[in-house]
């Protein structure tokens, strides 16, 4: 099994698919030629053309419009945001004509929409949101976020081959630090969640570039306890079933969001125990978030609000004490 | 690129290129079947069977009807609020178009969604959303599929004058221009959006910028069903010939409210007068009466038509509230758009 950068994984799905399927295309602004603001289609034209991989017009709400159009009549777009922050452009044809054609009309709408997200990189309040919290208030869009290079390109040839628009969160500062094994070929990986690292005493949920820190956060065992890492994967369909098992096991729960905290994915967690998990909890459900400010740009402004390492142990140290 | 002004029909001819006799009275039928649909419903509204507001084309069915005429089978075609005929042309049935009204279940949205906003997959068509110009772009995306298919077909879609404001316009003008694409725009400048006259909507008539954005701008009278078919027609032939997309500004008259709620006070009323003048149905009658068509007893059997149909739909049953959150997801494949009845002459139908 090769290893790839979780970059390289979502290379390798989009590769994989542009040869298995005519009616896969791939569209974006500075993807073709230039190869993407990150490098995800480098080369791509090379293989594919200019036609499936195609350089776009710089207009986001263009982007999903004509892609919703391309899918209602047989193609398979995969849509890049170049920032994920820039769907908010797109907001409208993603949410209003994508998101409510099936059950309006019973028309199918299968596009991707890569959402490159996530801080860490002094981007500023414009290139480093995550956005995925609109798209799970919005009915008829799913919602994914890959944390291991395996599960970027498996989750990334399900979104694809799923009959639904799919929000695909990859995050940037995972690209080139995340490196793992990956299957070679065309293999799905199912929208649910993934126990990344099994325990006892308290379970942390996290999603995307949060579980790297969660897992970092929990390696020095913390004073012995024994520590879940549960990896959500998928936000819609979020994975009520192996949410609640955990918390019945672990009886304590820290959420942790790198997306600003009022009704961020975590919320809608804390939410689904308090209603399901009440009689399994043996403290407070605890949350650990980006507070509801914009990202800042310097370097310590901007550690100051995204969750670290740091504030995760303190957080699970004072439940565990509780 | 050349703006151009079609040549306007006269009142009783018209210069007809393409259509036979039995085309121009499709035409008029449909025109007609609109009209009476949309009568009916007022009085299924105005009654408390309609929820909601209703929305209607008074006036308008020329556009509708002449540009939907000119579309193939495989074409496909997103369509506005006050475009009932092109519903009709595709191929969907009265009753259906009733019961959707009525929110029943047997309306082509099962009651999910209200009015003119809808579409039948299965004949080719995308319902509408409330943000009109949003179906510009999926128009121009169904077209950029149709290009790198290198299939021979087009898509179209209707908007009006309030949308030439917004940035979708815009952005989709531009794309289908960039991208030289098979599509076509149907402007249908009915002077009000909502209230708002067009003086304060725009600086400069919107099909001036059909130029700008590389593509031929046409100005029809809307409310000549033929001479609608015409422009269309013309715009198809670009299109499969690889000339790329045509913005149609079709010019006429909201003749009532924004919708049964609205009286419309805002206009004048030697406006609204003097485009009575101009009804499109009445300027049809005209042309094939003096060719012997018997027009009394085409509003009979319209007027029959429409009597089963509502009484067909008024039988059938509400949706079942537990369906309600049903059907969110595409569970199964996705299946893509059908096609749909396209009955000119020129296609060989019928």
């Amino acid at each position: 099994m090769p290893t790839l950068t979780y970059l390289q994984a979502i290379s390798s799905a989009l590769r994989d698919e542009l040869r298995a399927d005519p009616r896969v295309l791939l569209m974006g602004e500075d993807i073709g030629v230039f190869g993407g603001a990150f490098k995800v289609t480098d080369g791509f034209v090379d293989e594919f053309g200019t036609d499936r991989v195609m350089d776009t017009p710089l207009a986001e709400s263009g982007i999903i419009g004509t892609a919703i159009g391309a899918a209602v009549v047989g193609m398979r777009p995969v849509c890049e945001m170049q920032f994920s922050d820039f769907i908010s452009c797109g907001f409208d044809q993603l949410v209003n004509v994508a998101g409510k054609m099936h059950y309006r009309q019973g028309l199918a709408v299968p596009i991707t929409v890569r959402l490159p997200s996530g801080g860490g990189f002094s981007g500023g309040p414009f290139h480093s949101q995550n956005p995925e919290a609109w798209f799970m208030h919005s009915p008829g869009i799913k919602v994914v976020a890959p944390s291991t290079a395996s599960d970027a390109k498996g989750l990334l040839h399900a979104a694809i081959h799923d009959p639904n628009p799919v929000c695909y969160m990859e995050h940037k500062h995972l690209y080139r630090r995340v490196k793992g094994e990956v299957p070679s070929g065309v293999f799905e990986t199912p929208f649910t969640a993934r126990v990344a690292q099994p325990g006892s005493d308290l379970v942390v949920i996290a999603y995307g570039a949060m579980v790297s820190v969660a897992m970092e956060a929990v390696s020095d065992g913390l004073d012995g306890a024994s520590v879940e890492v549960l990896d959500l994967r998928s936000l819609v369909p979020l994975d009520e079933e192996a949410i609640l098992d955990s918390v019945e096991r672990c009886s304590k729960v820290v959420i942790i969001d790198e997306a600003n905290s009022t009704c961020a994915a975590g919320a809608q967690v804390a939410a689904l125990i308090a209603e399901k998990g009440f009689e399994s909890l043996d403290g407070p459900v605890v949350r650990v978030a980006t507070p509801d400010v914009p990202i800042p740009f310097s370097p310590p402004l901007e550690a100051a609000v995204l969750p670290g390492v740091e504030r995760v142990r303190e957080a699970c140290r004072e439940l565990l004490a509780y | 690129m050349a703006t151009h002004t079609a040549e306007p029909a006269a009142g009783g001819e018209a210069a007809v290129e393409h259509l036979t006799l039995e085309d121009r009275v499709w035409l008029l039928r449909a025109m007609l079947m609109m009209r009476g649909l949309e009568e009916r419903a007022m009085t299924l509204y105005r009654q408390g069977k309609v929820p909601g507001s209703f929305y209607d084309g008074y006036g308008q069915e020329a556009v509708s009807a002449g540009a939907a005429f000119a579309m193939g089978p495989q074409d496909r075609l997103c369509i506005l609020h006050r475009d009932l005929a092109a519903h009709l042309i595709r191929g969907v049935s009265p009753a259906r178009i009733l019961a959707q009204y009525m929110g029943r279940a047997a309306g082509i949205t099962r009651g999910r969604d209200g009015n003119v906003h809808f579409g039948d997959r299965h004949l080719g068509c995308v319902g509408m959303v409330s943000m009109l110009p949003d179906m510009m772009l999926v128009a121009t995306g169904m077209a950029m599929a149709f290009k790198l298919r290198g299939e021979a077909r087009c898509a179209m879609t209707w908007f009006g004058d309030g949308s030439t404001s917004r940035g979708d316009f815009h952005e989709a003008m531009n794309w289908a221009g960039v991208q030289k694409l098979p599509v076509i725009f149907v402007l249908e400048n009915n002077q009000y959006a909502y209230s708002t006259p067009v003086d304060k909507q725009y600086a400069v008539d919107p099909v001036e910028r059909a130029a700008a954005y590389g593509f031929v701008g046409v100005t029809v009278d809307g409310n000549d069903a033929e001479a609608m078919f015409e422009a269309v027609h013309a715009a198809r032939e670009r299109a499969l010939n690889g000339d790329g997309p045509t913005l149609i500004e079709a010019v006429t008259m909201r003749m009532h409210g924004h919708a049964a709620h609205d009286d419309m006070k805002y206009v004048p009323k030697e406006q609204v007068e003097e485009w009575r003048k101009r009804d499109p149905i009445e300027r049809q009658e005209n042309r094939l009466r003096v060719l012997g068509v018997d027009i009394d007893s085409l509003r009979a059997s319209i007027k029959a038509e429409i009597d089963a149909a509502a009484e067909e739909a008024l039988a059938g049953p509400m949706p079942d509230p537990s369906s309600a959150v049903e059907g969110v997801f595409c569970e199964g494949e996705a299946e893509p758009l059908g096609d749909g009845q396209a009955p000119w002459s020129g296609f060989g139908a019928a």
